[in-house]
């Protein structure tokens, strides 16, 4: 597994910035000459776990996010990190249509996307307080079907 | 994010273009609100070919649009996907509220 590039982001947990994260990390994994649709689910999976961010850690003032990417010529490894308040029972979080926000129009299926659009989802605790998703993808999968055919 | 709308023959079609998040998600529900609440049809064909990128809160976007047009009895329909919004809906089970369409 040849590591190709990697890289860190740091911005405030404010929605205007789900845009910018996305397309930032959609932009570096292009290193690796992946699919549109790989892109997409990558953009996909960064914007639902930034948006965990934004809605959910930091209920009184916006904290930072850190967006960690390690490129590979196979895969990418993200990490989404936040300091905010992190999450009590991963698993209920997991959980399709779970909103710990049922009284505003939020679907619950964050953290199902992220897990359909990605290949592993890993939540952790960060050290001190907050969260840390962790996503990989791997890429040229059809591909290589496509040749082993 | 922008909507686009017209009325024809009783048929209230909204063209969704940009990008559907969390940060415009509070504009796009108070804009498809107000093109929603005005009156002269009886139902509603949301077109997102346009649409160039959507996560899951647009999901909570449309259920509650779909909430809201249950009391008044007009039914959505949702047309032109994109895949990964279509691999959403069929995650959430959101076509069995607002069928798709061709």
């Amino acid at each position: 597994m040849k590591l190709l590039n990697e890289m860190e982001l740091n911005f405030k947990a404010i929605s205007i910035n789900e845009g910018f994260a996305r397309s930032c990390v959609a932009a570096f994994c292009v290193q690796a000459n992946p699919t549109l649709d790989e892109i997409t689910d990558i953009k996909t999976a960064v914007s639902e776990a930034v948006t965990n961010c934004v809605v959910h850690a930091y209920p009184s003032l916006p904290g930072n996010v850190c967006i960690k990417v390690k490129l590979y010529e196979e895969s990418v490894d993200i990490e989404v990190i936040d300091n905010g308040i992190g999450i009590e029972d991963f698993k209920k979080a997991r959980e399709p249509f779970y909103t710990s926000k049922p009284n505003e129009e939020r679907s619950g299926m964050g953290f199902s996307v992220m897990e359909s659009f990605m290949d592993n989802l890993e939540l952790k605790n960060n050290t001190g307080s907050g969260l840390i998703v962790k996503m990989q993808k791997f890429f040229h999968k059809r591909s290589k079907i496509a040749v082993g055919e | 994010m922008q909507i686009k709308h017209r009325v024809y023959e009783n048929t209230l079609y909204v063209v969704l273009s940009g990008e559907l998040d969390e940060h415009s998600a509070y504009s796009a529900r108070i804009g498809l609100d107000e093109i929603f609440d005005m009156p002269k049809f009886k139902q509603i064909i949301i077109d997102l070919s346009e649409l160039d990128f959507m996560d899951s809160t647009g999901i909570g976007v449309l259920i509650g649009r779909y909430k809201r047009m249950k009391d008044k009895n007009i039914p959505i329909f949702i047309c032109n996907p994109s895949s990964h919004a279509e691999r959403i809906f069929k995650m959430t089970g959101l076509y069995d509220i607002m069928p798709k369409i061709s």
